[in-house]
């Protein structure tokens, strides 16, 4: 059975096409990589999985059902927002404070929800962490928890958006690794946005490529070429490899950073103020 | 002092407001919705002095107004955000309706002055029984919805994903928060709604980062500082609101000094910092 399936499928955000016509196959337990320049669709991608967007033409199959909000069989872990450093708990109210979250009531944890807020933390390694408060835990920490989060309900299907987002590279390779082998251990689907290529290598089974309303999937020698990426971007692009790692370049710049420091630079800036990026 | 009725009825009254204001505050601070409270207390000024005008108790006006505010601001919600300077211009043109309408009652300015600072010492019997009714109601409320709109304040985007209707929740919490900004207005006043509402609840989340111990916490403080205040008025004979904002200042000022919220480490706060 395939986890995800688009058949011709188009998503449309305010009249624009984001996705136009896609179809695509994603199988049980595979781990895939999205990647694409900012506002090619990832996030758009994401929101139509868990049925809060409706795609405008065609079809998506998730676990076999069309694609409904409220599946339970999801977990999800938004972008990071920043009202997160004004919420003053502790990382396991934080995590236990959805558990059934979408039924009424008073939001006491039995036994039972209480076990299953330990078991997720227990697998993302957040046990000791959670007992500290959440405005005192660093971004890598904070990506654990949310993860725990997402795990709430053992979903099939895990949708992580951006989850390197304004991590240093030690702990963007600590991310990587935990969702691979949660993946590996839970025999979970896993979908993982990022806006490079890089600290993912080693771990995604395939490429999802977004770009100008279309979308490439495959292994990362299928999609990571010159020809598919010019056409996506629809400017030339180059691939460059070097010593394990994979440049994308536009015009000799580097496409991926590119888009980082300038689709939406006001939002990373600080990534490139003090930790300089794998690739930097 | 409990052999008056008045000092009976202002203890009952700011026992029920208190630990309402202390609960329904948890979830506002929690959500960041502080300036809500406010808001709404602003707007509930002109209902108010709007049921004096025509004729019926002062309360009802500030239910009816501070309740259809709350219900519009619920469902704009997103669209609310990042306009300052609309929203404060609809708070000060409300409170300049409000005082049009008292200028028509100038023999009124007593209500005024109560209903701008609050006057918990004036309430009545019949008052009290309003209060616990409209309390009993807003808290039962809250108790019902409590546990999604925990899910909606922590992880909205999640809570989205797995059916919980933002929007719903965003009304009916800011109906209770209405409710409680009305109940409020009769212990401190239009313009102090902060310090019952926000005040404990902000200080009881420096104190503790657990959610069953801080709700509880919120509603002690709010106590705590309501009886403090109408004791040390008795006493004294200044204003109850002046002795229940200070006491409310006082306490968010300990907490921030030897809380455990994080202020200690400030360099970590906010994940835009580096790990």
């Amino acid at each position: 059975m395939n986890a995800i399936a688009f058949r011709d499928a188009t998503l449309r955000l305010g009249g624009r096409a984001v996705l136009a016509g896609v179809s695509l196959e994603i199988a049980t337990g595979e781990f895939v990589g999205v990647l694409g320049p900012n506002g090619a669709g990832k996030t758009t991608l994401m929101r139509a999985i868990l049925g809060l967007l409706a795609a405008s033409s065609g079809t998506i199959q998730v676990l076999g059902r069309p694609a409904a909000r409220g599946n339970p069989a999801i977990g999800y872990v938004p972008q990071m927002r920043s009202a997160f450093g004004t919420i003053r708990l502790s990382g396991f109210d934080f995590v236990a404070g959805i558990v059934d979250g979408h039924r009424l009531g008073l939001p006491v944890l039995g036994k039972s929800a209480r076990a299953e807020v330990d078991r997720a933390l227990d697998l993302v390694g957040a046990r000791e962490l959670a007992r500290r408060p959440l405005v005192e835990t660093s971004g890598g920490e904070r990506q654990r928890l949310l993860l725990a989060q997402a795990l709430i309900g053992r979903p099939q299907l895990l949708l992580l958006d951006e989850p390197l987002m304004s991590l240093d590279p030690h702990h963007q390779r600590g991310v990587v690794e935990l969702v691979r082998s949660l993946q590996a251990e839970l025999g979970i689907t896993v979908l993982f946005s990022a806006h490079e290529l890089n600290p993912l290598l080693g771990a995604l089974d395939r490429v999802l490529y977004l770009g100008r309303g279309q979308a490439a999937l495959g292994t990362v020698d299928e999609v990571i070429t010159a020809p598919v990426l010019s056409r996506l971007y629809g400017s030339e692009i180059d691939v460059v490899r070097l010593k394990g790692r994979i440049f994308v370049m536009s015009g000799g710049q580097d496409a991926e950073r590119d888009e980082h420091r300038h689709w939406d630079g006001s939002a990373h800036v600080h990534d490139f103020q003090g930790a300089p990026h794998d690739d930097a | 002092m409990l052999e008056y009725d008045f000092m009976r009825n202002a203890f009952a009254a700011a026992t029920i407001v208190s630990i309402v204001s202390g609960l329904v505050g948890y979830f506002l601070v929690l959500r960041g919705q502080t300036f809500a409270g406010h808001a709404l207390a602003h707007v509930g000024f002109t209902g108010a002095t709007g049921a004096v005008l025509i004729g019926i108790a002062p309360i009802w006006g500030l239910v009816a107004m501070t309740v259809a505010a709350g219900f519009g601001m619920g469902a704009l919600g997103e669209r609310l955000t990042q306009r300052d300077v609309a929203i404060g211009i609809i708070l000060v043109f409300a409170l300049g309706l409000g005082l049009l309408f008292l200028h028509f009652f100038t023999s009124y300015a007593m209500q005024a002055t109560a209903l701008l600072f609050g006057n918990v010492l004036a309430v009545d019997i019949g008052t009290v029984w309003i209060l616990l009714g409209l309390g009993i109601f807003s808290v039962a409320v809250l108790a019902v919805i409590s546990r999604p709109l925990l899910f909606a304040s922590l992880q909205p985007e999640l809570a989205e994903a797995k059916g919980v209707s933002l929007r719903l929740y965003s009304i009916l919490f800011l109906v209770v928060v209405a409710l409680a900004t009305a109940e409020c207005v009769q212990i401190v006043g239009v313009l102090l709604v902060f310090a019952l509402m926000v005040g404990p609840a902000a200080a009881a989340q420096r104190l503790t980062i657990g959610i069953g111990k801080g709700i509880l916490l919120s509603a002690g403080l709010a106590l705590l500082e309501a009886w403090a205040g109408i004791t040390l008025a008795f006493y004294t004979d200044w204003p109850s609101s002046f002795w229940i904002t200070t006491l409310s200042a006082g306490i968010y000022l300990f907490a921030t000094l030897v809380g455990a919220g994080g202020t200690r480490r400030p360099a970590r706060i906010g994940f835009r910092s580096l790990p």
